[in-house]
């Protein structure tokens, strides 16, 4: 096939590409499809359920057929459409949904049963057995539809995400948005205008109509020429506006380096977040076709497309043409092929009154009611006269009218209106984003200076909106001619005639459905799949109405409408994420002493966004289990150090400090005297336990209270809103310090001795700073450090907080200060040994789901005062939960616990009746030497010394364990006040 | 969605976290006889509407100010935003005395 002249591709320059490993080549400018057809391929594709060849059917982004897998490697992309895929030097394109290959499918066989593959099949056979859904029936219909398949590898590109804010956001880049684009911005407003193709123009790039008597390419350049001098305007090709949102708010994709074979240093793809004041939605129309009996061979397309190919892209699917049409635009393809030098062997009009528009065989009245073909369009039969013709031919062009372009005006539930003189929806005025207008051939305008000048005048009014006065530019001079379509929506006929291409959808499913009394749209729609597909039926929805309407007998509007859903066109998750993934997938917080522990062998954790050490290998470690088991043992030993910066640390201050913490915690804080430490439970309202931490007060107005990593932003949300909105009256400001204060716990026997080698003339002997005692001082020579005595481990420990640019130096000072003491940094995993041997209650105890009775804590919990979830934690249902917080030991020391598994009674049936409780958190002890379990336990209060059973059945495991109190080291606490 | 913040302005609604109909606002006086009935409604039941909804947002990423928002939750328009502090203020017995 060779090209015809003309045409808006760049000839000197050869692309070389391949399809199907077959080497091809074409130019710039232009698509995978209009160089596929340039070097005579016209099967692209086979569909979706019968496998059926296919070819592309239109010259944009409504295509249903033309489906390929884009690329090879990890940048293998299915289900790209040929029609819009910018060719460049190197592409590589593979068929997909066919086995062996696109020419012999394997598949097509369901062609043959597809008398069995009517509507609402799979509902109507794969009902039984139940237990065949997922297991047989699902994989197998799975395998053996869909389309594409994908790479499975890692997207090895850039993708990015940025915001954008507009006066007026013009969506298409055609003769009305152009207008519309060149009016705002003229006037000063902040415009955006977006198009999805990669030049501007839209349908004036495919059309020969002339503006003032010249190309319309030169008036395209001499706006293209202002807008480039326009420093308020924004031209963003390659964009898909994709859908409207709240507040006029779109979204778009800017396909920044898809025409690109790789992507360099760019991005690939960005998403826009663009807050328009206003908007004008000039995305044109779409034609629609009419189906008739194997009406989807390849090289049957949209009568447009069809000009589209020859006019933009200088190529035709075949030599022989024939169009069929029941309007006056197809003839126009007819035209402007036969002046490129195309054969024209019919024009079949279905209006008998129509006349020909040029030199060609024409064949008013008639009907094209078959075409042959299997692998390509051979031959058309046309009926005339109750005669039937066959024709020889490779390609026929289709038109059956045009739909403007309604999908971003229904995104907010906005209905079309059906307007009977032109035969389509249009956007409706009733709701619907706010601020969007439709102009042009979206708003149902059908000649071209009916678009330019529509496009201004709609641009003007928005923009009075906003104050913003505009004037109409002297638009150019264009054809003016009025399309009167005629409502002719299929050939009726016994063959199957193609509706919906891309799911298969025949005429005769929608008679099967009116049948099956599935008539209103909705149903309609679902128990065929109509519109279901990627392209949401764009080039079948109107047509499949208006063919259940003249079954029902009711009009079109009273049918149904065509509504549609973001996005526009299939968006990649890739770029929804806008590069957030990876170590970029949510912020990573850094401790002030990470980089010690980098530099010391730590291995890290994710505590939400924290990064924590988890513990510190050493090379004579045997296991992992020893390193925790050493440096657990170094704090009961001797000494240990560990990063406790990332627990939630909360500044209170104020004359009402006091009274506010006491409608925040559950236990009674008004007595808690300057330098002093408390324990603080805080409760939900609905009375459940909800976190812990420590409350300290350093003087009289002034407290600091930490919360547990985890709820660090939550608790702090729920001060300030009982500060805002509970009790505004009190005087208490508060903010979070987590990050101003670096804080490091140094716990064990030798803590004392560590800790007084750096304070400056601080006595902190157990007299004058005794357990829970909490102070502001100095160390090293004066720098501001924060003191408290507070224990997690059980042991005389301390945590010491420093401004957060000090941890780092602090960490390292103490390990050299303390190196004849032998002090030991220790991790998460220790810390967490350390506080299940003392039994401390954290995240796993304390989950949402126990009450402070349930920790042990219940008489914590004031009787006298109102604070936050005190009266509801009284209600009958909580105060009788006799669970309680025990310990766990396993009668041979040998067994191994493990959080998770459940509690039963010796000898019991391990069903849900008989369960009595559940372990939240195990370890190894190394201070008993075997494995130590928390838990929650009906009764649990009075059943120490019981022998009961841990079952865990995912492991089929059953250990004996003894109930003891969860204080497995030092109960009566001497160590900690020591 | 944007959010019409009384001191700042239009936001981002993603600068905002969102908690509930702002009738949390009303918190009922533990110490009153009935208490645990009250405290049962005031934790459990709400309206919700279809149409006019008086919301809590917490500008998080922001000043975090507590905000009544006033949505219509069918259209998401927003109505009207004030502190929650002004609102909650003014429902303080000693404010009002």
């Amino acid at each position: 096939m060779s090209r015809f002249s003309g045409g808006l591709i760049n000839r000197s320059r050869a692309l070389s590409f391949t399809f199907d490993k077959k080497t091809y080549s074409g130019h710039p400018g232009d698509t995978l499809a209009s160089a596929l057809l340039a070097n005579g391929v016209r099967l692209m594709g086979r569909s979706f359920k019968y496998h059926r060849p296919r070819g592309a059917f239109t010259a944009g982004s409504e295509e249903p057929n033309a489906l390929v897998e884009l690329r090879s490697g990890a940048r293998r992309e299915p289900n790209t459409r040929a029609t819009v895929a910018e060719l460049y030097d190197g592409l590589v394109a593979t068929s997909q949904n066919r086995c062996p290959s696109l020419a012999f499918d394997a598949m097509r066989i369901n062609d043959l049963f597809a008398p069995f593959f009517a509507a609402g099949f799979y509902y109507k056979t794969f009902m039984w057995p139940a237990s065949f859904w997922e297991n047989v029936y699902e994989p197998v219909i799975r395998r053996a539809a869909g389309l594409g398949s994908l790479s499975m590898e890692a997207d090895p590109d850039a993708y990015d995400k940025g915001f954008l804010h507009c006066d007026l956001l013009v969506v298409g880049g055609g003769p009305a948005g152009l207008s519309a684009a060149l009016t705002a911005a003229r006037a000063g407003a902040r415009v955006i205008l977006a198009d999805e193709d990669f030049r501007l123009g839209g349908r004036l790039l495919t059309e020969t109509l002339l503006l003032d008597e010249a190309p319309a390419q030169n008036w395209i350049g001499s706006v293209e020429a202002e807008f480039a001098s326009l420093p308020n305007l924004r031209v963003l090709p390659r964009t898909t506006v994709f859908g409207a949102y709240d507040h006029g708010i779109f979204g778009a994709v800017e396909r920044t380096a898809d025409h690109l074979a790789t992507p360099g240093s760019c991005v690939r793809q960005t998403l826009w977040r663009i807050t328009a004041k206003r908007t004008v939605l000039a995305a044109g129309a779409l034609e629609r076709h009419i189906p008739f009996a194997n009406n989807d061979r390849p090289g049957i397309m949209l009568a447009g497309a069809m000009r589209a190919y020859a006019n933009r892209w200088a190529v035709s699917a075949a030599d022989k043409i024939a169009v069929f049409t029941n309007n006056d635009d197809g003839h126009r393809t007819a035209l402007d092929l036969a002046s490129k030098g195309a054969e024209i062997v019919a024009v079949v009009d279905t209006r008998p009154e129509a006349k020909p528009r040029g030199d060609y065989p024409f064949f008013p009245g008639s009907m094209v009611i078959n075409a042959r073909g299997t692998l390509g369009l051979v031959s058309i039969d046309i009926s005339r006269d109750g005669g039937i013709e066959r024709l020889a031919c490779g390609a026929l062009g289709v038109s059956g009218g045009w739909n403007p372009n309604v999908h971003l005006a229904s995104h907010h539930r906005a209905r079309p209106v059906w307007r009977e003189d032109l035969l389509a929806f249009v956007p409706g005025d009733v709701g619907g984003p706010p601020g969007l207008r439709a102009a042009g051939a979206s708003a149902g305008c059908t000649s071209m200076h009916a678009a330019l000048t529509d496009g201004a005048r709609v641009a003007r009014e928005t923009l009075a909106d906003l104050g913003i006065d505009a004037r109409s530019p002297d638009v150019p001079k264009a054809e003016d001619e009025v399309v009167t379509p005629h409502a002719f929506w299929h050939v009726p006929g016994n063959g199957r005639a193609w509706v919906d291409f891309q799911n298969d959808v025949t005429v005769k499913d929608i008679e099967l459905a009116h049948k099956e009394n599935m008539r209103p749209i909705e149903h309609l729609k679902r128990w065929t799949t109509l519109g279901m597909a990627t392209d949401q039926g764009k080039t079948a929805n109107v047509t499949a109405l208006a063919i259940m309407a003249s079954l029902t007998g009711k009009s079109i509007p009273e049918t149904g409408t065509t509504m549609f859903r973001p996005p526009y066109t299939g968006v990649s998750i890739s770029v929804l994420g806008g590069g957030d993934k990876g170590p970029h997938f949510r912020p990573r917080r850094l401790t002030p002493t990470h980089r010690w522990a980098t530099e010391n062998g730590a291995e890290f954790v994710q505590a939400g966004q924290w990064m924590r050490a988890q513990y510190y290998r050493r090379s004579g470690d045997a296991e992992p289990r020893a390193t925790v088991d050493r440096e657990a043992a170094a704090v009961r030993s001797s000494v240990g150090i560990c990063d406790v910066t990332t627990l939630g640390k909360i500044d209170v201050q104020g004359a009402d400090a006091g009274a506010f913490l006491e409608r925040i915690y559950c236990n009674a804080l008004a007595s808690l005297a300057v330098g002093k430490v408390r324990y603080g439970l805080m409760l939900r309202e609905d009375g459940f336990a909800y976190d812990d931490g420590t409350c300290a007060r350093l003087a009289n107005d002034h407290y600091v209270v930490t919360s547990t990593t985890a709820n660090a932003g939550l608790v702090y949300r729920n001060m300030e809103f009982v500060r805002q909105c509970l009790w505004p009256d009190l005087d208490v400001q508060i903010i979070s310090t987590s990050e101003s204060w670096a804080q490091i716990a140094v716990a064990g026997p030798q803590s004392r001795t560590l800790l007084s080698r750096i304070v400056d003339n601080f006595d902190l002997s157990n007299e004058a700073f005794p357990f829970m005692a909490c102070t502001e001082l100095t160390r090293c020579s004066g720098v501001r450090s924060r003191l408290f005595r507070v224990s997690f481990s059980g042991e005389l420990a301390y945590e010491i907080a420093v401004p957060t640019r000090y941890g780092n130096a602090l960490m390292s000072l103490l390990i050299e200060l303390g190196e004849d003491l032998d002090v030991t940094p220790y991790g998460t995993e220790a810390m967490g040994v350390l506080r299940i041997e003392k039994g401390h209650a954290a995240g796993a105890e304390i989950n949402g789901q126990t009450t402070a009775q349930m920790l042990g804590l219940g008489r914590m919990v004031s009787r006298k005062k109102d604070a936050i979830g005190v009266i509801l934690s009284r209600r009958e249902g909580l105060a009788a939960d006799a669970r309680r917080l025990i310990g766990l030991l396993p009668v041979d020391t040998k067994d191994k616990l493990v959080a998770g598994a459940h509690l039963f009674a010796v000898g019991a049936q391990k069903v849900t009746e008989a369960d009595q409780g559940w372990i939240t958190s195990a370890c190894h002890s190394p201070h008993l030497k075997c494995y130590i379990a928390l838990g929650f336990l009906e009764n649990g209060a009075h059943r120490m010394g019981e022998v009961i059973v841990a079952a865990n059945p995912l492991e089929d495991s059953e250990v004996s364990v003894r109930v003891m109190s969860p204080h497995f080291v030092d109960p009566e606490g001497v160590r900690q006040r020591a | 969605m944007l959010i019409p913040h009384p001191l700042l302005g239009p936001r981002d609604a993603q600068e905002f976290t969102y908690l509930g109909d702002a009738s949390l606002i009303a918190r009922p006086d533990g110490t009153a006889a009935g208490a645990e009935e009250a405290f049962f409604e005031y934790t459990y039941l709400r309206d919700n509407p279809a149409g006019t909804h008086r919301e809590l947002w917490f500008h998080e990423a922001g000043d975090r100010s507590w905000l009544v928002v006033t949505r219509n939750t069918l259209t998401h328009e927003i109505l009207d935003a004030q502190l929650a502090s002004d609102l909650a203020l003014a429902m303080c017995p000693e404010a009002r005395e």
